[in-house]
């Protein structure tokens, strides 16, 4: 028998303890609107431990979300930074930045929260030998490349980050390779959160209790049943729970889940089934409690450079202008999307509406290109099918059929796995599907990982000297409205050079029952708990 | 009687490990990479991936990880999933709730049907006869997923984590409906065929009340293709039944088995299934005992 199932028989009596004791106030966040009641919200099983380096996905983050807390925080309503657990991040030449945090926070084991957690923290995730999923994140931080050499044999040659120095307890000093300016928001991300003392002494074990100084702490996890948290009293950040226990459910099926939902045994669901968008069903069914955001994210198709033909500025052209994007969201999507017209999520600071030329649905201009490109062969356009992009991506080719006459078909692959080895070993025979979620919102995120000269994920292995030499410069600027200037000029060359075509940005889509009076959908398509409100 | 079960117990010895083998080499055959999608749009950090592939043995060959999943698994072991957690409590916590779901299905099906079906058997083409071939062909004809929706809507039925006995008479009744189906009808050609043999005749002739009459001396005879049916049906229960699960939100065995082929979780989806085998097996045999049980002309050496 596991050592999760004994966490599991230590956990329970010690929230049925803290059940008995009342628990009463303590945190500045007791308030009027505090109440004792338990929510259950959807949840997908967690895919790694329980610990910020390690977590990427979104079943995990959710639980991470409310288990840690970092140094920056997002506003649910436009995604705006604030500081968390920061006191003060500032820096004069955007390459050293020196972090303050606020006094006084505690873990969940009643440690409290100093800078070095924070520089442990970074210096674990970072370390090759560690193994951490996250770990490309601390990339641009001095000493990076000796914790976590290129190349997959070498052997670190230091344990810990150079850049990264403690200056006191509540005070450390990060300094980067090169500047960048768009590292205070960044350190948002949840792979940034700091770990308790008692993480470094025996990590294996910690994963099975996980301790953080987030709004809700740890009580038990089955798995493949639910995850429990309960609220922190503790707590001192603005982002605090006002209700006491979370059931975070575990759910194979979203159809199953939405019964429940308007069943009221479950609160919150954070995605409707397809069936449920369909001509707004779930507005009329939820009453009120329907919930709509602008997700930070974009569908794209890219255009890989590499397959034979494609390396032809009028083809990219041609395809985009055939793409009735506008006629596919209404009749194939169920309007649960918005139409993209250029590089970046619509709610970003610094995004231009219709920056992209091609990005629209014009059939003349459209032929006169294709004509031009001197195309001949078929299109096509992959993806795994799996997750429901089949519909959608079909009905794109059918656009470019109609427009350019030129056949064009969708090439499901079984999984995601099989879809994305496809792409990083460039074997793609055609076009394929290139969606993107932001890390965290800024413009920069949609365009250093996806443009720069073999970023992680371009698809299309585009390269454009001129839009490095940009992306770099903007990193470089510490004025964030010269970095933003800078930025929109290398998004220009790009919409020029169409590596990928943009398609849309999907809407937010939840609800939640009538047990709560408000709650909130946040850009990462995550439950905002701190505005969950029961209902009385 | 004996020597028959010891021998049907070593024959498991063989299945268990034909059966593993080829589990393991079909969920290893796969020709994808099981960490080239795991990090979404980006592909995961190498050394993240080469510490997973050497954790989960991935680059030895077929044979070697074969070998080394067996020797844990005799030390009770049965390995990790990649999120490090215990296979055997996966196990421990989905297996509970899948009895207890097929106990209530069998226990349904085998009631309810056999009670339809000789009241059927003994007055056919009466209106209670029709009546239950029409709504036994209702139920044979409608997928699971309609019943199982129609009827969680109907009770609004929600099961809780714990999955207790008693909420799980509903989603009970969906998996056994099918096969509830099957088992009246069964019973009533049986029992209708069975009325008419000699040893009925004369029972009636010997002058027993009908309730013996029918009771013990039709039904039991006629009951045996039922329980045949009955035990492979209650074999088939015990693998999890991935569509009610699904429905319900019930964390039984077959969606765990359904994610896990998914997710190219070898580990988790050889152990289970390999119980199942074992599982399934076991059925067998105790319905092959219970027909010596149910016929005495029925005996093993």
């Amino acid at each position: 028998m596991g050592k999760r199932k004994m966490a599991a028989f230590v956990a329970v009596p010690a929230a049925v303890a803290l059940l008995a004791t009342g628990c009463g106030g303590g945190g500045s966040t007791a308030g009027a609107d505090n109440s004792d009641g338990a929510v259950s919200i959807y949840g997908t099983e967690p895919q790694h431990p329980l610990t910020p380096g390690n977590t990427n996905e979104q079943g995990g983050i959710r639980v991470i979300d409310e288990l840690y807390a970092g140094l920056v925080g997002f506003d649910p309503d436009n995604a705006k930074p604030y500081n968390l657990m920061a006191e003060s991040i500032t820096s004069s030449d955007a390459k050293v930045y020196d972090i303050k945090i606020k006094k006084g926070w505690k873990f969940h084991d009643g440690t409290e929260v100093k800078s070095h957690n924070f520089v442990d923290a970074w210096n674990y995730a970072a370390l090759a030998t560690n193994a951490q999923i996250n770990a490309d994140f601390f990339s641009q931080i001095q000493g990076f490349d000796e914790v976590h050499p290129d190349s997959k044999d070498a052997k670190p040659t230091a344990q810990t980050m150079s850049g990264l120095k403690v200056v006191g307890d509540y005070e450390f000093q990060v300094t980067l390779k090169a500047p960048f300016s768009v590292f205070p928001v960044k350190v948002g991300y949840e792979g940034f959160d700091p770990l308790p003392d008692v993480f470094f002494k025996d990590p294996k074990k910690f994963e099975q209790n996980p301790i953080g100084n987030g709004p809700m702490k740890f009580v038990s996890y089955t798995p493949n049943q639910d995850i429990k948290l309960t609220r922190f009293d503790g707590y001192q950040g603005q982002d605090a729970v006002h209700f006491k226990d979370l059931d975070i459910k575990t759910y194979s099926d979203l159809n199953t889940a939405y019964s429940d939902l308007q069943g009221g045994q479950l609160d919150f669901l954070d995605l409707m089934p397809p069936a449920a968008l369909v001509g707004d069903k779930y507005k009329a069914d939820l009453q009120g409690r329907a919930l709509n955001t602008t997700l930070i994210d974009i569908d794209t198709i890219a255009v890989p450079y590499y397959v034979p033909g494609y390396n032809n500025p009028d083809l990219r052209k041609a395809i985009s202008l055939s793409i009735d994007r506008d006629g596919i969201i209404k009749q194939v999507l169920n309007n649960a999307y918005t139409t993209a017209n250029s590089y970046f999520a619509s709610s970003l600071d610094g995004n231009v509406p219709n920056s992209c030329e091609f990005c629209k649905y014009d059939p003349e201009a459209a032929k006169a290109a294709f004509t031009k490109s001197g195309f001949t062969g078929k299109l096509t356009i992959a993806s795994n099918s799996d997750g429901g992009h089949k519909e959608a991506l079909t009905a794109v080719c059918n656009s470019i059929t109609k427009v350019l006459g030129v056949s064009c078909d969708f090439v499901p692959q079984t999984s995601l796995g099989q879809f994305r080895s496809m792409i990083t070993s460039h074997q793609a025979t055609g076009m394929v599907r290139s969606d993107w979620s932001a890390d965290y919102p800024s413009i920069e995120n949609f365009l250093n990982p996806l443009y720069k000269t073999g970023a992680s994920s371009n698809d299309s292995t585009y390269s454009n000297p001129a839009v490095d030499k940009l992306l770099e410069q903007a990193d470089s600027t510490a004025d964030k409205d010269g970095a933003i200037k800078l930025y929109q000029q290398a998004e220009a060359l790009i919409a020029k050079d169409l590596p990928s075509i943009p398609l849309w940005s999907e809407k937010g889509t939840g609800g939640y029952s009538s047990k709560l009076s408000a709650a909130k959908l946040s850009w990462k398509r995550q439950p905002d708990l701190s505005s969950f409100r029961l209902a009385s | 009687m004996g020597r028959y079960v010891l021998r049907r117990l070593l024959q498991l010895i063989p299945v268990f490990f034909g059966t593993t083998f080829i589990i393991y080499a079909l969920v290893w055959a796969i020709p994808v990479d099981p960490f080239a999608g795991k990090c979404g749009q980006r592909p995961c950090p190498p050394e993240y991936v080469a510490k997973m592939r050497a954790d989960f043995n991935l680059d030895d060959n077929l044979l070697v990880q074969y070998i080394k999943y067996l020797g844990k698994l005799f030390t009770g072991n049965f390995g990790q999933t990649f999120s490090g957690v215990d296979v055997s409590t996966l196990i421990a916590n989905a297996y509970p709730i899948t009895i207890r779901l097929a106990i209530i299905a069998l226990i349904i099906e085998a009631v309810i049907g056999i009670i339809a079906g000789v009241l059927t058997g003994l007055r056919k083409n009466g209106f209670l006869d029709n009546l239950v071939l029409i709504s036994t062909l209702f139920l044979i004809s409608l997928p699971v997923f309609v019943t199982g929706f129609v009827l969680k809507l109907l009770f609004n039925v929600s099961v809780p984590n714990s999955a207790p006995f008693f909420d799980l008479i509903v989603p009970g009744f969906v998996l056994g409906s099918l096969s509830m189906a099957y088992v009246a009808r069964l019973t009533r050609t049986s029992i209708a065929e069975n009325r008419r043999a000699d040893f009925v005749r004369t029972a009636i002739a010997k002058g027993l009340p009908g309730k013996r009459v029918v009771g013990v001396h039709l039904l039991r005879n006629s009951v045996i293709p039922v329980v045949t049916f009955l035990g492979t049906d209650l074999g088939a229960l015990m693998g999890g039944a991935i569509v009610t699960e699904g429905v319900f939100n019930i964390h039984g065995i077959g969606g765990l088995v359904f994610i896990n082929i998914q997710q190219q979780q070898g580990v988790v989806v050889t152990g289970v299934v390999t119980l199942l085998v074992l599982v399934y097996l076991v059925m067998s045999l105790v319905v092959d005992l219970l027909y010596a049980v149910l016929d005495p002309r029925i005996r093993y050496e």
